[in-house]
């Protein structure tokens, strides 16, 4: 036990040992995560991934990124030009279109995507019958057969090519799965987040305050919980036009349900502990005794549930699309991919593009979720 | 002296956790002879559980391993026994009684079937047999009419039976040897007390040995015939009881005894100002029955007491457990709701909201018995003891919040370079320390302590004791301390209150209330505390 120090000396101590920028705890955190080298590795893929789908304009679209025309730099990426600009007549230029594309070549110049389809393109130069195969599948002769000059045309390129085959509507697959995957888990992510939000909250309320807050609002839960979603779905997409925010709005509806068991039981467990009456004989109000003392407990036990929620919901959101019920008809969605795939079998690019985008997708957000509970779980120590 | 029973020989025990192996026990030998009590001494973190621990194999492998020794018991090697052999010995031959005789029970079975299941497993006795010999131990142990406990679950019973009933499972295979591993520091004084004459008795009337391991050398002196003394994992004084008590060799062990709680408590001033003072205070908590609740009776755990606490001056609240007194202070601090005019200072806050109470607040502060959950495990100490000051003094910046913490932190003997680790890194006297900062840094006048000390290790308590002190000198705060423990109640109160089912029994200057005791009741609790010795039957609770 160290001695009493002077004023001097005490203001050396604290000089010296000022506050971390990230606390020890955080820090054991971020070692425990990169601990688990399959979680560490995951998180930096889907991260990759991530970023790379919010930017699926610059990737795969129908219009360059970068234009110039008559001296003016024109980005078609981000403006809608109106096709006269360039001795047209239609509202939006079709860039795509030969007529505008060597007008734009001819007095400049542009600059593509890798992939020159959006999601909802229709490449009329398949060389079969939609579906297509992938592009790299045939030679050269067949690929270009449908272009205007044959297999000399310069426009049977590689940035025309379909890497992945075509849909049965001959729109490109490879585009569709980076907006469908862009979809799938921002629909999941704002899904979890705002559930997350509205649960805990929820289920820490009702822990906190107990008695009969508890008794009523386990009751309103339990009726509310009892009704059957899917059907719900079902119903309300016949009455309004089924979209990104309505359905996330519905599904929000009950989801937040499965956080309330496991916040509510850990705020029971800890609202009696001694450094919560501890806090109290301070004089610490209630939502801060929620917020920073009872709250980091329950963590755990929400993050053990974020990643199967996170999975559910773009599962549930894949089989809404698969059904029918789910995104408007042409939106880049892999459950409507899956669909194609069941319809058709003879083009088993579809299936196998949707099986494997979704279960990477989703077995990348499982790993990275198990190292974040493991980073969280202060009993857990790695080898 | 006959021959020896238990033979452990050049023992370890490593830990390995995170890659790093950290020895726990470090080459110990020792023999225990048939029919005599060993005690293994020492502080915690000292491995005398472990060692004892290790004598069954209980502990958890394989993050734990022996890289040497043997433990020789009936001509055979424990440690190299298969999982199958050693159970044979386990709950026969030898058998263990723990702490925390709540959660050595399980709490789902009857007394009858907790004692007939080791019965049945070790006897083979069919459930008639079992039940006959189950009632001759509950007999045996001391609970009286044994037909009508057969029933109950271990929540119905009082810690000094559950602790009895554990003893009778312990003792169902009439074992050659007893392990008890602090078998008495959960309970009250006065059933610490009635536990150990229990154990004595039936050491003699079943002539078994017994491994005793305790950090309270008190136990030491009244139960054991020879003594082992281990300090980081080493033994390093043995010997006969006597002996070792008489003329300590080993440095350690001088220190050990000399670690009980001295000084004197702060002479009583009747002008000292009040700060606290209590008029016929009640809590009393309804039973409610029948389908419209009604209010059928109370239980009345605090049934209109008086009590004055002076700025400078310590009141010590004692009695056992379940006597209202910790109900009293939470009474007090305006924790729970009570009937009856509280003071503090000129003020009647009795009536006060928990918004009228915040500012108040500063004024009066808690520390807690257990400094393990009174300490959030996810702040930072920094952050624990700021959180006073974020809500007392708002308009403090970083730095000045910062500067307060590193004050209160070298006040109370810690050092200010490691506030921004977290509780768990501490020892339990270090976190009570961090719990007193945490009251102490917004400038109390009254101070509630409840059982502050009890969880810690002797040579700590004193420490914490003097701390107490010192700072009670400094700041002229008033304290009202509450403990079972009477030995640090004499070395801190000026005045006692002794309190038995909500009521006082004795009330006036501690002297007086130590030297010459009134009621049987007092008496009875300064036997238990400083002699552990007994009372007659209904003096105390059992």
């Amino acid at each position: 036990m160290s001695d009493i120090l002077s004023k001097a000396q005490v203001e050396q101590v604290r000089e010296r040992a000022a506050r971390p920028w990230l606390s020890p705890l955080n820090k054991r955190r971020w070692e425990n995560f990169k601990a688990n080298r399959r979680g560490y590795w995951s998180l930096w893929i889907f991260l990759i991934l991530f970023v790379l789908s919010m930017f699926a304009e610059f990737i795969a679209n129908d219009k360059p990124i970068i234009a110039s025309y008559n001296g003016e730099i024109l980005f078609p990426v981000v403006v809608d030009y109106p096709e006269e600009k360039f001795g047209g007549f239609l509202a939006v230029t079709d860039y795509r279109d030969p007529v505008i594309s060597d007008e734009i070549e001819a007095n400049g110049w542009m600059i593509w995507p890798p992939i020159r389809y959006s999601y909802r393109t229709v490449n009329n130069e398949i060389p079969v019958a939609a579906p297509a195969a992938p592009s790299w599948m045939y030679d050269r002769e067949t690929r270009c057969q449908r272009y205007f000059e044959g297999a000399n045309d310069p426009e049977c390129r590689m940035g025309n090519w379909n890497w992945l085959g075509t849909d049965d509507q001959a729109r490109d697959v490879a585009a569709r799965v980076i907006y469908g995957f862009r979809i799938s888990v921002l629909f999941g992510l704002i899904l979890t987040a705002a559930s997350a939000v509205i649960g805990v909250s929820a289920g820490a309320v009702q822990g906190y305050f107990g008695g009969w807050t508890d008794l009523i609002f386990q009751r309103v839960i339990e009726i509310w919980s009892s009704i059957p979603v899917l059907y719900l779905i079902l119903i309300i997409a016949a009455i309004l036009p089924p979209g990104f925010f309505i359905l996330l709005g519905i599904m929000l509806l009950f989801s937040w349900v499965a956080f309330v068991g496991v916040v509510r039981a850990e705020f029971l467990r800890a609202r009696n502990f001694e450094y919560v009456n501890a806090a109290r004989a301070l004089g610490v109000g209630n939502a801060t005794i929620m917020f920073r003392h009872l709250l980091p407990n329950a963590m755990v036990a929400t993050l053990t549930f974020l990643p199967f929620i996170l999975n559910g919901s773009i599962t549930t959101l894949t089989s809404l699309d698969f059904l029918g019920f789910g995104l408007p008809p042409g939106s880049a969605s892999l459950g409507e991919l899956l669909r194609q795939g069941q319809r058709n079998l003879n083009a088993p690019w579809l299936g196998i593009v949707g099986f494997l985008s979704l279960s990477i997708m989703l077995s990348l957000l499982i790993f990275v979720g198990e190292a974040v509970r493991d980073a969280f779980d202060p009993r857990k120590t790695f080898k | 002296m006959s021959g020896t029973l238990l033979s452990v020989q050049d023992l370890s025990v490593a830990f390995t956790q995170g890659g790093r192996e950290q020895v726990a026990v470090d080459h110990i030998s020792f023999d225990i002879a048939e029919g005599e009590t060993l005690a293994l001494v020492g502080e915690s973190g000292s491995g005398k559980s472990v060692s004892a621990l290790s004598v069954l194999k209980l502990l958890p492998y394989p993050a734990a391993s022996h890289p040497s020794g043997r433990i020789v018991f009936g001509g055979q090697d424990l440690l190299g026994l298969g999982e199958k052999s050693l159970r044979k010995v386990r709950g026969d031959d030898i058998t263990m009684i723990f702490q925390e005789p709540m959660t050595s029970l399980n709490p789902l079975h009857t007394i009858e079937r907790q004692i007939g299941e080791i019965l049945r497993l070790h006897r083979g006795m069919g459930d008639k047999q079992a039940r006959v010999r189950t009632l001759e131990l509950l007999n045996e142990v001391g609970i009286r009419e044994p037909e009508k406990r057969l029933g109950a679950f271990p929540h119905q019973l009082s810690g000094g039976q559950r602790q009895r009933v554990m003893i009778a499972m312990a003792l169902a295979n009439e074992p050659k040897l007893l392990i008890a591993d602090e078998p008495t520091t959960a309970l009250d004084v006065t059933v610490q007390a009635q536990i150990l004459e229990l154990l004595a008795e039936l050491k003699t009337r079943n002539k078994m040995s017994m491994l005793f391991i305790t950090h309270d050398l008190g136990i030491v002196r009244r139960i054991a015939d020879r003594v082992c003394v281990m300090t980081k994992g080493k033994i390093v004084e043995e010997g006969a009881t006597a002996e070792v008590f008489a003329n300590p060799k080993h440095e350690y062990t001088r220190h050990l005894l000399a670690a009980e709680p001295k000084g004197e408590p702060p002479a009583a001033d009747e002008t000292a100002p009040i700060v606290m003072k209590g008029e016929d205070v009640k809590v009393w908590f309804p039973i409610k029955e029948g389908f419209f609740r009604k209010t059928v009776d109370h239980v009345k755990a605090v049934d209109g007491i008086d009590v004055t606490v002076r700025a400078g001056q310590t009141l010590g609240v004692v009695g056992e457990s379940g006597s209202g007194k910790t109900t009293l202070g939470l009474a007090l601090s305006r924790m729970i709701s009570s009937q009856g005019r509280i003071m503090l200072g000129d003020r009647e806050i009795n009536d006060f909201s928990f918004r009228q109470m915040k500012p108040l607040r500063r004024e009066m502060q808690i520390v807690f018995q257990d400094p393990f959950g009174s300490l959030s495990p996810r702040m930072s100490v920094s952050e624990i003891i700021e959180e006073g000051l974020r809500i007392h003094q708002p308009k403090l910046n970083d730095d000045e919040r910062d500067r307060l913490v590193v004050d209160v932190l070298n006040e109370v003997g810690l050092d200010p370079a490691t506030r921004f680790r977290y509780p768990h890194e501490f020892s339990g006297g270090q976190r009570q320390r961090i719990a007193i900062a945490r009251a102490m840094v917004v400038n109390p006048r009254f101070v509630m302590l409840d059982e502050p000390t009890s969880a810690l290790d002797m040579s700590v308590q004193a420490q914490v004791v003097d701390l107490l002190r010192d700072l009670q000198k400094a700041h002229q705060l008033a304290y009202l301390f509450i403990s079972h423990d009477l030995k640090v109640v004499r070395a801190l109160a000026n005045d006692v209150i002794v309190m038995r089912n909500g009521k006082v029994v004795e009330y006036g200057p501690s002297r007086q209330i130590f030297e010459n005791p009134q009621t049987d009741y007092t008496k009875a609790l300064i036997a238990a505390a400083f002699d552990i010795a007994t009372a007659p039957k209904g003096v105390v609770s059992e």
